[in-house]
């Protein structure tokens, strides 16, 4: 392992990495801070810029780019009470408050303090867990395979349907059917291309997740321009206050950290649940860990309350790597943007890429802590000055989120039917969206969809087309089960709601 | 009888999935793979099939939560703009270059979402993509396909 963190060190550490840390560090606090962009349209938007580059520098221009956003989240979370992404809304119950005390400063700096210390916590786990578990998941075969991705997908249906659980799994069964539409890999056969040139290839990952997040998040912003609920309520950018803590609040934060970093890290590694559960779980459990005192303080701008969930959320974002790179299946929409970005540089996540390509298993773990570093001290001087881009004007920031969904499509193809289904795919994302289809189970199952065929068609072939496969090992048994578990606690909860 | 823009929206998801089922069971596969247990057909059908019977279900079962839209509070006509400009760009981006088109598009937008510092706006157009094109093209050293540029040599 020693030799594993060395090799990790001397990739990440390179002039360009260092560079490109700082670089995603930044783009990210800024785009995430924007309200309605998140971690995933922040990557997203990278992709077109990483394809000049080695794979170990793209990868860590976008891991740090994943921990800007969710700062920058973190920030419009407590300035605006706008959270830039959903795992920052648990940041805005006592940010804003503190905010709204003239202690936005100090909200800022505890919310990046805490995020720098679970996020600390997390990689130290990850460089434990990530390797033990590469053995581990050797073990894997196609049937486990295939029940674990039904459990991926089922599990960030239940987390990020909002209640509406069927909805959710009809993205996900949308984003599977769009999967298949090309070439099979396996006979070549075209299907779903409606004797159409530009669908043999099937369709771009990059144009599906531009289309779902960038272009349709912008056409969102746009579309509910008039929605007076929405109207950000903005606190004096100029008057941040001191970005200083003190002894009492350091205190507060150091009986937090612990707690809420190891629930974050432990909630990211399960697929499917991520950042915003973190977040809410932590919330949640420091209010019950706390004494009566600081209960009532709770929603009124707590340390604890402020403190917890910006520590989980980066502990989970550490988390969420864990499947990724250990099984090569991601846990969350985000880590499913970065294995599309993966498998676009030629690499596939999984155990084995702990053997082939350690130097990029090893950079991305080494980078991370290195972007948590770059964001404290290149970040928190700069609050500021950062805060001062929530004043951009959405005039300006639509086209321009437009301008750079459209060039990264144009740079992949030079097509101009590719830049018509994205407009397509948009529209018809953007509707969905207002009726609270959610959009992360589309992109994970589209991620999966080839894998999942090939892994079934693996295990239908060694059963000889019995589904016997599904019970025959103790691994594919228990995870369907959980999987099972998990569709029944859905209908029973809304069983319960309709009592 | 109304009927509920979520039951509507899965009531064409309905539509589609049996749409994609027919097409699924009239993919053309080898002869000898027809009675394989997994050829080019199969996982489409499942999916055919799991979509038919997602989104019978939503249109079925009574909603326990309604997804409440007001339209007064919708811009429709700004996003209309928005997507005629955009497909007005994708379809001359090949004829007259990404430099010229990128930049139309961007002051058009500009102009359509009430923006009207005119200075402003073009220094957020044709300079921005001037310099944008500048560090893709000539720092990162990615391809921009741009005939227009590459005919009158300002491109190489």
């Amino acid at each position: 392992m020693i030799e594993g963190i060395l090799i990790g060190l001397s990739t990440a550490l390179s002039l360009t990495n260092i560079l490109m840390v700082m670089v995603g560090c930044f783009a990210g606090t800024i785009i995430g801070m924007l309200p309605g962009l998140g971690p995933m349209t922040a990557i997203a938007l990278m992709i077109p810029i990483t394809y000049g580059f080695d794979p170990s520098t793209g990868l860590i221009l976008m891991a740090g780019v994943y921990y800007g956003a969710v700062f920058g989240g973190s920030t419009s979370s407590i300035l605006l009470n706008a959270p830039g992404i959903p795992g920052t809304v648990a940041t805005a119950f006592d940010g804003y408050p503190m905010a709204q005390q003239g202690k936005a400063g100090k909200a800022l700096a505890i919310a990046a303090y805490s995020s720098f210390a679970g996020g600390t916590i997390s990689a130290i786990f990850l460089l434990v867990a990530a390797p033990s578990l590469s053995k581990v998941s050797l073990a894997f075969r196609s049937p486990d395979y295939f029940a674990l991705m039904i459990l991926g997908l089922t599990a960030i249906s239940a987390f990020s349907s909002k209640g509406q659980f069927l909805k959710a799994m009809m993205m996900v069964v949308l984003g599977l059917m769009l999967a298949t539409i090309g070439q099979d890999s396996l006979s070549d056969i075209t299907r779903f291309t409606f004797n159409n040139m530009n669908l043999t290839d099937g369709i771009s990952f990059v144009l599906i997740v531009m289309a779902t997040f960038a272009m349709s998040e912008a056409l969102t912003i746009i579309f509910r321009g008039k929605d007076p609920n929405r109207a950000a309520k903005q606190i004096s950018l100029t008057e941040l206050g001191s970005i200083k803590v003190n002894k009492e609040e350091t205190i507060k934060m150091a009986k937090t950290i612990p707690r809420s970093s190891i629930l974050g890290f432990l909630i990211g590694v399960l697929p499917g649940a991520g950042a915003t559960i973190a977040s809410f779980l932590a919330y949640g459990m420091e209010r019950n860990y706390v004494n009566e005192e600081e209960k009532q303080k709770f929603g009124k701008g707590s340390v604890h309350g402020l403190s917890a969930p910006e520590t989980a959320n980066n502990a989970a974002c550490s988390g969420s790597f864990v499947p990724l790179l250990t099984l090569g299946i991601p846990g969350s929409g985000t880590t499913a943007v970065m294995l599309g970005a993966l498998l676009g540089f030629g690499i596939q996540p999984g155990p084995r890429l702990y053997q082939t390509n350690p130097e990029i298993f090893w950079s991305v773990i080494m980078s991370m802590y290195i972007g948590m570093v770059v964001l404290l001290i290149l970040n928190l001087p700069l609050i500021p000055y950062i805060a001062r881009i929530l004043a951009v004007p959405r005039n300006y920031l639509i086209p321009l989120i437009l301008f750079f969904s459209v060039t990264g499509i144009y740079l992949m193809s030079f097509n101009n039917f590719d830049i018509f289904l994205m407009i397509g795919i948009a529209v018809v994302a953007t509707f969905l969206r207002l009726y609270d289809f959610p959009m992360p189970p589309l992109i994970l199952a589209f991620v999966l969809g080839g894998l999942m065929e090939e892994t079934l068609r693996r295990s239908l072939l060694i059963s000889d087309g019995s589904p016997n496969f599904l019970w025959d090992r103790p691994i594919t048994l228990i995870i369907l089960l959980i999987t099972v578990t998990i569709v029944g606690w859905q209908i029973f909860s809304t069983l319960r709601k309709k009592n | 009888m109304r009927i509920s823009p979520t039951k509507f929206i899965s009531l064409l998801f309905l539509v589609l999935s049996v749409f994609y089922l027919y097409t699924a069971y009239n993919i053309q596969v080898f002869a000898f793979d027809e009675n394989a247990p997994f050829n080019a057909r199969t996982f489409p059908i499942y999916l055919g099939w799991a979509g038919i019977i997602l989104s019978s279900l939503k249109i079925i079962l009574p909603e326990k939560v309604t997804t409440e839209v007001n339209h007064k509070h919708l811009d429709y006509k700004s996003i209309i703009y928005l997507i005629i400009i955009s497909l007005i760009y994708a379809a001359v981006i090949l004829k007259i270059g990404y430099f010229i088109s990128t930049s139309l598009f961007l002051f058009a937008s500009y102009y359509f979402l009430g923006e009207r510092r005119w200075g402003l706006m073009f220094i957020l157009s044709f300079p921005f993509v001037a310099a944008f094109m500048y560090l893709l093209h000539g720092l990162l050293n990615i391809y921009l396909r741009d005939p227009f540029l590459k005919y009158i040599g300002v491109m190489g």
